[in-house]
Formats: C-alpha cells, sequence, structure tokens
C-alpha cells in the first residue's frame, strides 16, 4: 500500500474522553474564576466595579468564584485520582519518567535549545515527542498553581476554621499569593498558553485535539515525528486510528473555544491595561 | 376716629398722624396704581390679622416719614418702613449678619432684608404655621433666595444651591418631609438675625464652634467626640483635626448606615491618613469597597466613628486588648489568633510582615521571569512559525507508517 492510495483523512487518537473532560473542566472553571476574582484585583477600576454589579455584587461574584472553584479542585482532585490509579493499580511507571511522562527530563532541556536554534533558523526542529516542554511547563504550572491558589483560597475560604491553626497575618499573605499568582495564571494562560497551543499559525485559531481526542496522522507526523515513530514501530498506530470528528463535536468544539478564546483576551486585555495603567 | 396706637417717641407732634383710614382711602383700592403701573394696594383684613394688625399698630408706625406729613398723595418714593423703631436689638443683630454686610457693600445687593423673609403687611408670629419664619416654614423661606439660580448668581454665593442640599439631608427631610419641629432648619445652625460667615470666628458654624453647635442638639455624640483623640486634638487647636462637617458634610448630611456616604467616608479619614486608607484598600475589606460596596468593614467598624482613641489606648477598639471584641463584631467565634490579622498590611514595608514583603518580591519576579522567558520564546516562534508554513519546518518528518516497510 502505497502513501497515495492511502485515505487522506486518516486521524489519531491522542487524547481519551477523561482528558478531555479534565481540560474542558479546568477551561470552564478557569474562565469563570478569572471573571469572577478580577473585579477584586483590580478593585480600584471602574471596569471592575461595572463587572462586580453585573456578577450580582460582591456577594454574587464571590459565590459563583467559590463555585468555580470548587469545579476547579475537583477536576485537581480527579485528575490526581487518576495518576493514583494509573500507578497503583496498572502499575503504569512510564508516567513517572520515559517519553509519556510529563516530568521533564534532559531530553527537554536539550530540546528547549534546539528550539530556539529552529526560531533563528540555525537547525531544524527538534524532534518532540508526546509532551514537549512548552507543554510540560503549563501542565507544572497549573499543578503548581492549584496548589498555590486553591491553598490559600481555602484559607481565606473558611478563615475560622484555618486561624485555630494559623496566625491572622497568614489571611495577609494567602490574599497577596492568591492575587499574585492569580495574575500570573491570566497573563500566562491567555497569552502564551492561547499562542503556544491555539492561535500560533500551525493552530490558528485552535487546536481541536484537545477538544475531538484525535489529530490528522499528517499532522501528527510532523508535529510530534518521535511520538510518531514510536507508536509506529511499537506497531499501535492501527489501533490508535480513529475516523475523524463528527461535525456535531467540530460545531461544538468551534462554539465553546471561540467564546473561551474571546472571554480570555477580553480579560486579559483588561488586565493588561490595568498593570500598564 | 383719632385711633392712636403705639405713637413715635420722637417728642410731640406737630402734626396729628394720619389714621389707617386715611391711608386706605387711597390703599385700599384694588385698581390704584403707581405711575409706573405697580398696584399700591394693601390688603386690609390680611394686615388685620398680622401681628402688627393685631397690636394695633398704625401705618406710619412703620412708614413713620409719613406721620408728620401732610401733603397727600405723598411721594412716591419713600424711605423704607422703620422696623428699628420697634425692634431695635434685633435690627442692630441684623446689622452684623453676612446679610447686612453685603447691602453695605452694595447698596443694589439682593441680600436678604427684613420683608424678605419676615414679609410686610401680613408678618405673622414664628409659632404660628401660617409664619414664613414657622420652623417648618424656614427652609422654604430661606430656599426663596439660596435654592433660586438667579439670587445665587447675582450674589455671588459661593456655596450656590445649599437648599437643594439641604432638602436632601437628613435633617431636611425630617423637617421637611417628616414635619419634625425639633429637627434643625437653617436657623438651628446658623442662627436667625445675626447670620454671619463661616470665615467669621463669632459664626456658629465657623469650624471652631462647629462641635459645640452640633453638639447643642447632639450631646451624646458630642461628648465621645471630645473624649476621643480627634476631639482632643480640636481642643489643643490642632487645625487638621476633623470637626462634625468634614465628614458629614454642612448641609447633605446622610444617615450614617447609606452605602454612598459609608464609601465618602473613607476618603474622607484618607485626606489626612493616606497610607492607612492605601493599605486598607489592598486587603478584602478594602477591595470589596472599592469596587462600591460598603457592607463590610471600613474605617468607623473597626476604629468607631466619635470616640476614636488610639491603638496605644486601652479605650481603643483596636488596641492589643479590644481587638478580639472588634473583629467578633463581624466574625463571630473567632478568637485571639485570627485577630493577628492585619487590616493594613504593606508589603513593601520589611519589618512590618517580613513574609509578605519576601513572598511579595518573590511573586512580583516569578511572574516578570516567567512572562519575560515566554514572551520572548513567542516573538521568536511567531515569525519562524509563519515562515514554516510555506518553506517546511527544516526537519524531515519520520516516513509514514507504511513507506517504512
Amino acid at each position: 500500500m502505497t502513501s497515495d492510495a492511502r485515505p487522506l483523512e486518516r486521524y489519531i487518537a491522542r487524547f481519551d474522553p477523561f482528558d478531555r473532560f479534565l481540560h474542558f473542566l479546568l477551561m470552564v472553571t478557569f474562565l469563570g474564576l478569572a471573571l469572577t476574582g478580577l473585579p477584586l484585583l483590580f478593585s480600584t477600576h471602574a471596569w471592575a466595579a461595572v463587572l462586580a454589579r453585573l456578577l450580582g455584587g460582591f456577594q454574587g461574584a464571590g459565590l459563583l468564584h467559590r463555585v468555580f472553584a470548587f469545579g476547579m479542585l475537583a477536576c485537581f482532585g480527579m485528575h490526581l485520582a487518576r495518576l493514583a490509579y494509573r500507578l497503583v493499580v496498572r502499575k503504569d511507571w512510564g508516567i513517572l519518567w520515559g517519553p509519556h511522562s510529563m516530568v521533564p527530563q534532559p531530553r527537554d532541556i536539550v530540546q528547549i535549545a534546539q528550539n530556539f536554534r529552529w526560531f533563528m533558523g540555525r537547525g531544524p526542529r527538534p524532534k518532540f515527542d508526546r509532551y514537549a516542554y512548552w507543554e510540560k511547563f503549563d501542565y507544572w504550572a497549573v499543578f503548581w498553581g492549584m496548589g498555590i491558589i486553591g491553598g490559600s483560597g481555602l484559607v481565606l475560604w473558611f478563615p475560622k476554621f484555618f486561624a485555630r491553626f494559623i496566625p491572622g497575618t497568614a489571611f495577609n499573605l494567602a490574599l497577596l499569593i492568591h492575587g499574585e499568582e492569580a495574575l500570573l495564571a491570566v497573563c500566562f494562560i491567555f497569552t502564551i498558553h492561547f499562542f503556544n497551543s491555539h492561535l500560533r499559525p500551525e493552530k490558528f485559531p485552535v487546536d481541536k485535539v484537545i477538544f475531538t481526542g484525535v489529530v490528522p496522522e499528517e499532522e501528527l507526523r510532523h508535529e510530534r515525528p518521535a511520538e510518531y515513530e514510536r507508536i509506529a514501530a511499537s506497531g499501535r498506530l492501527e489501533r490508535l486510528a480513529s475516523p475523524p470528528p463528527t461535525s456535531a463535536t467540530l460545531i461544538w468544539t468551534r462554539i465553546s473555544t471561540v467564546l473561551a478564546v474571546a472571554l480570555g483576551l477580553l480579560l486579559v486585555f483588561l488586565t493588561i491595561r490595568a498593570l500598564l495603567g | 376716629m383719632f385711633a392712636v396706637g403705639v405713637s413715635a417717641a420722637n417728642g410731640a407732634p406737630a402734626v396729628k398722624p394720619p389714621p389707617n383710614e386715611d391711608c386706605l382711602s387711597c390703599h385700599g383700592d384694588k385698581d390704584a396704581k403707581r405711575a409706573d403701573g405697580r398696584s399700591l394696594f394693601v390688603a386690609q383684613e390680611k394686615f388685620a390679622s398680622s401681628v402688627h394688625g393685631q397690636a394695633g399698630l398704625a401705618c406710619v408706625d412703620c412708614h413713620a416719614s409719613l406721620a408728620a406729613s401732610t401733603e397727600f398723595p405723598h411721594a412716591e418714593k419713600l424711605p423704607p418702613a422703620q422696623c428699628a423703631s420697634c425692634h431695635a436689638d434685633i435690627v442692630s443683630d441684623y446689622g452684623k449678619s453676612v446679610h447686612a454686610e453685603a447691602r453695605r457693600q452694595n447698596g443694589a445687593s439682593v441680600a436678604a432684608t427684613c420683608s424678605d423673609c419676615h414679609g410686610m403687611h401680613d408678618i405673622q408670629p414664628a409659632k404660628d404655621p401660617a409664619s414664613r419664619t414657622y420652623a417648618l416654614n424656614v427652609p422654604a423661606t430661606c430656599a426663596r433666595c439660596h435654592g433660586n439660580p438667579d439670587v445665587i448668581r447675582k450674589g455671588h454665593i459661593k456655596i450656590g444651591n445649599v437648599a437643594a442640599l439641604y432638602e436632601d439631608s437628613i435633617h431636611g427631610r425630617a423637617v421637611l418631609k417628616s414635619g419634625l419641629v425639633t429637627a434643625p432648619n437653617c436657623k438651628t445652625c446658623h442662627g436667625m438675625h445675626d447670620i454671619r460667615r463661616s470665615s467669621d470666628p463669632a459664626a456658629r458654624v465657623f469650624r471652631g464652634n462647629v462641635p459645640s453647635t452640633c453638639g447643642s442638639c447632639h450631646q451624646g455624640i458630642a461628648r465621645l467626640y471630645d473624649e476621643g483623640i480627634h476631639g482632643t486634638l480640636f481642643r489643643n487647636g490642632d487645625k487638621r483635626t476633623p470637626v462634625c462637617t468634614d465628614c458629614h458634610t454642612a448641609h447633605h448630611i446622610r444617615q450614617a448606615d447609606v452605602e454612598a456616604w459609608r464609601l465618602d467616608a473613607v476618603k474622607e479619614c484618607g485626606n489626612c491618613h493616606a497610607e492607612s486608607v492605601e493599605s486598607f484598600r489592598d486587603t478584602y475589606h478594602g477591595q470589596v469597597t472599592n469596587l462600591g460596596f460598603a457592607r463590610i468593614a471600613t474605617c468607623s467598624d473597626c476604629h468607631r466613628a466619635h470616640d476614636i482613641h488610639p491603638a496605644s489606648d486601652s479605650r481603643s477598639t483596636v488596641s492589643p486588648a479590644g481587638r478580639v471584641a472588634t473583629c467578633q463584631k463581624c466574625h463571630p467565634d473567632t478568637g485571639e489568633k485570627f485577630a493577628r490579622y492585619d487590616p493594613h498590611p504593606n508589603p513593601k514595608e520589611r519589618a512590618r510582615n517580613p513574609l509578605l514583603f519576601y513572598a511579595s518580591i518573590f511573586m512580583k519576579w516569578l511572574l516578570v521571569g516567567v512572562m519575560a522567558f515566554f514572551g520572548l520564546h513567542t516573538v521568536l516562534w511567531f515569525p519562524r512559525s509563519w515562515r514554516a508554513r510555506r518553506e517546511g519546518n527544516g526537519a524531515e518528518p519520520p516516513p509514514r507508517e507504511g513507506e517504512k516497510r
């Protein structure tokens, strides 16, 4: 069978439904938390007061913020539970080290350098595997953010309980790092993550893979050569082959991503204007 | 008929003064007019029921220049009615007022004289609910000028339409809407005849006299203010210390639990305590306040409004001993550990909270570091990707699965 005879639209499964669900939940709760939290962070700006009124005052915005916070912590909890399951039950040690692990490895350092060389036109693009270094950074940034923002958020949510163990000055610290880390998250996700994963020319306007779960085989071959080779070598390509996403999935993806990107860009625009002004 | 009421005291008149009937033979005619067409009619029954009519005064008791006149009809232009001939003390009080001062400086001034507030022939005693000077009517009487844009402009009244502010104030509502005669109207604070400028040390509304003026009704509050740090500073002659009107305003005094007022009060405190308000604004209390909601602690909820004491004073609500109870007002079931919260943190002040200081620096540099690295990463990546769409990315993709075999 030659390549020309191959159907052009062969897709390869990359993310299972659970991963896609977690990304979607993370996306919705992150946008919700940013929308309901930014007014407090930039409370002296006129738009913040307008937004707070629209969200039902500080009580309404506060309630929504807690609802989204619960959703995000549930998302984090489900992810941790799944990691534990894969480690303890499935003995999948590969998630701790190796080509499909999120753990940073020497190869990532090398690829950062190689990628910068490629940016300057001084070398070929590195052969990325399942997770490129910027994706690992995204992942660990969220992981760290969950701990920092989630932890400080819980302290602020239940001050009476926490005051039994820690002094009141901890609330000062919690509010500071909650806000500063949230600011970093908003600035990062709505600019760097948006560009790296969705808005860059190869993917514009959105990389649908995390929503549909499948990637065209050709795209995988070009974007993730190491992963493609590895899958092909292990003979799993046939097993991972999937039909193209249905039009219903594509419509749903288009609507939710356009809304998410629009809201994210609006929020980061307001944030950057507030930081500069 | 020779009715003689209270006669002028300037010796024996050579001519018998004309009785009211003589005056009314012209002034009782509804159609009688001056040369310029204005009516010269005086409503007899109105005068008869007025305080002066009831007392049996004759027209010439006030229009004294006509008492000795024999030429009738008299000249059109007469000296004004002489209130001072009976009310000498009051007219002398009036002479000290801002109104009289304005008239002295400019004869054509629109500033009020006796008749502007009391009326002319129909003057009623202030106790009479129909009187212009009755407690509930005073605001409307003053508003005839102080709520009239034309007079305000001509009289160069700097404070502007003060009647509208008063009308919307808690005092104005009490008088005008609730009909409380005990609530303050204009004259309660400004006095009556000797109304003086607020810059005049003798004025009841002079800054230095404000606490005692307000305190004449708000006695309980005045005592608290007096004991507090602001009252103490005031007594010691500190010019920066706030008096009642600095926080409450003079005319637009609002109910203390109105959200807009609570928010304004924070700004007012910030006029002197700028640093404290700035650090407050960075806390959750302050952020919510900034957004325009006041159902959260503002300055006075912790420090109190009138009996404010320095934290070093054991009477203070924010003293180490009093703090727990203060926090508990909003946060019941909390204790000493909770109350160690700093309502005025300043991450720039290392000594105040070293942990906060270093955390703030760390978070700032984390933000700058991450955004700088990935910002550069993106700026370099974008043009490369743009070109790569046409030229390929410079790396050979691995062969397709089929081609390998």
